[in-house]
């Protein structure tokens, strides 16, 4: 029996240091995300009511304790869904392009560089490149202008997240639908993109998450306002700035609706999140593994 | 012989690599050709070049003439899709596109309008897989994954989806090389009861299959064509040293 006795050796000792340390990351990770919730909740619940969710505010956002902020959910969904609309119009047939006819080749490489420089750029610098724009053009804060500044915000993020998962794509399948006399052009569109449909589909989430949460680029290019949005040309609201405003108010009932707001926009990103989770779950049925 | 392919001159390059040498022959039409030899003589890349599948490769350089029924399919005037739907291709592994059993077979007959409604694609469909032996198994769940099918079963799906195009010409890359035995089995008795309808190529490196198989044989080493001629003939009383030693197991 001596052979099945465990030795504390010194490579026993090194992979269980290695496996606590990876446990205290996973705790510390999953610890913050229950943090944030917690406090969102414990904090937001109590202002949440049916008025939050219905209603426009009274007496201003910054300061007003009635009414809701119906302004900023209507606002974010406009300005998120334009964004995501318009920037998956772009970045579906950038990402077919670089995989179609690109490939690896030196131009390739380029243009998934200059995608990987404008991810890193941060939102307000958009902002203000946006802010710029519509001084130099003459147009005023505007919901349009939000959506087109979310939209080159998520273009980079779609568009090479798309590129990743089609890059992908098992080359055996392609040589298949080449094979029955396929052009390239239909195995993109009737054999790439069903594969890829589930990657797609959560390269267009990414993107719809982070323009749903940004708040420094409409800041600068869709204003705020107390009104529900009813024109492209007029600014909007938007819920992480209500967040903003409301938690910068100095009284402590307007701070706990900022906590309110932070609550509706978490749900809306887990609906969302967990709505495709499902979609691309039942989109998954046929692709090659 | 009524000769249906005919390769004249062909070279072929990967980089500076010369992978075919000066290639000369005719494949009879409606027989098995089997393309025989030992690993990297070149006998996929012969094959490949029946398709232009070689042109998928960067870096690859071909010089000659394929001609089939006469038409050199590298000429410049000359579809490429046009080509690959004459000339259908099973592959080593197989691969299902990422659709139902039904839209497998579909799927080519639809690129290239094959049908008018979908009557006519659901009665083509029952016949293409009934050719293929796979009917039987697959008509009650036709709009599962083909994925969930065995690599056996998605083999003759395979076939059936390459049927349903209408080619003239199958070529088949060791089409069983990766097939259990009986699936194997299954896909050779396919070929052979197909072989009246179609010109058939087959690469393989077993000597068994080749022999059970080929009306007609070619035997390549390094990248050229030692030997080509009916089976009968090259497997009883082969004329070259060097298909002898093959064919005795010394390769």
């Amino acid at each position: 029996m001596g052979l099945m006795k465990k030795k504390w050796q010194r490579r026993h000792i090194v992979e269980a240091f290695i496996k606590f340390m990876m446990r205290v990351s996973l705790v510390i990770v999953a610890g913050a995300l229950g943090l944030i919730l917690w406090i969102v909740i414990v904090r937001g619940l109590p202002a949440l009511s049916w008025d939050m969710v219905t209603k426009i505010p009274e007496g201003g956002y910054y300061m007003g304790k009635g009414g809701g902020i119906l302004n900023a959910i209507l606002g974010s969904l406009y300005l998120a869904a334009g964004g995501t609309l318009l920037a998956m119009i772009f970045s579906v047939p950038i990402a077919m392009y670089l995989k179609t006819y690109l490939g690896e080749s030196k131009w390739g490489h380029y243009v998934r560089l200059s995608l990987d420089v404008l991810w890193g750029i941060p939102s307000i610098v958009y902002g203000a490149f946006g802010f710029t724009l519509m001084i130099a053009l003459g147009i005023r804060a505007s919901l349009l202008a939000g959506i087109i500044i979310l939209a080159l915000i998520e273009l980079p993020i779609m568009t090479r997240a798309m590129d990743e998962v089609i890059r992908r794509m098992p080359v055996d399948l392609e040589h298949a639908a080449l094979a029955l006399g396929s052009t390239k052009f239909e195995v993109a569109l009737r054999v790439v993109t069903r594969q890829m449909l589930p990657g797609i589909t959560t390269a267009i989430l990414l993107g719809f998450g982070r323009g749903i949460g940004d708040a420094a680029s409409v800041l600068f290019t869709a204003g705020y306002t107390d009104r529900i949005p009813t024109s492209l040309m007029r600014p909007t609201a938007s819920l992480p700035l209500a967040v903003f405003f409301q938690l910068g108010s100095p009284y402590p009932e307007v701070q706990q609706r900022g906590y309110a707001a932070a609550l509706i926009l978490t749900i809306i990103v887990l609906a969302v999140s967990l709505g495709s989770r499902w979609l691309s779950a039942r989109l998954n049925k046929y692709t090659i593994k | 012989m009524d000769t249906h392919i005919q390769v004249k001159n062909l070279n072929v390059y990967y980089g500076k690599q010369q992978a075919l040498k000066d290639i000369n022959i005719e494949i009879p039409k409606n027989q098995i050709t089997v393309i025989m030899g030992p690993s990297g003589c070149g006998k996929t890349t012969l094959l490949k070049s029946l398709n232009r599948f070689l042109e998928l490769t960067d870096g690859t350089r071909i010089e000659g003439e394929v001609l089939v029924d006469e038409q050199n399919i590298y000429a410049r005037e000359v579809d490429v899709t046009e080509v690959r739907k004459v000339v259908g291709l099973l592959a080593q592994r197989p691969s299902p596109l990422p659709m139902s059993i039904y839209d497998n077979v579909v799927y080519g007959m639809n690129i290239h309008k094959l049908k008018k409604d979908r009557k006519e694609y659901k009665a083509a469909v029952r016949h293409y897989l009934e050719i293929a032996g796979l009917w039987d198994e697959v008509h009650k769940r036709m709009h599962d994954p083909a994925t969930s099918l065995s690599i056996g079963q998605q083999q003759r799906l395979c076939l059936a989806r390459g049927l349903a195009v209408e080619p003239e010409i199958i070529l088949g890359d060791e089409p069983t090389s990766a097939l259990d035995p009986i699936s194997s089995q299954n896909i050779e008795s396919r070929l052979i009861e197909l072989k009246q309808q179609y010109t058939t190529v087959i690469v393989t490196h077993t000597l068994r299959q080749a022999k059970r198989l080929a009306d007609y044989v070619i035997y390549m080493y390094l990248g050229e064509v030692i030997e080509a001629g009916p089976a009968k003939e090259v497997f009883s009383n082969p004329q070259h040293e060097r298909t002898r030693a093959y064919l005795e197991g010394q390769i």
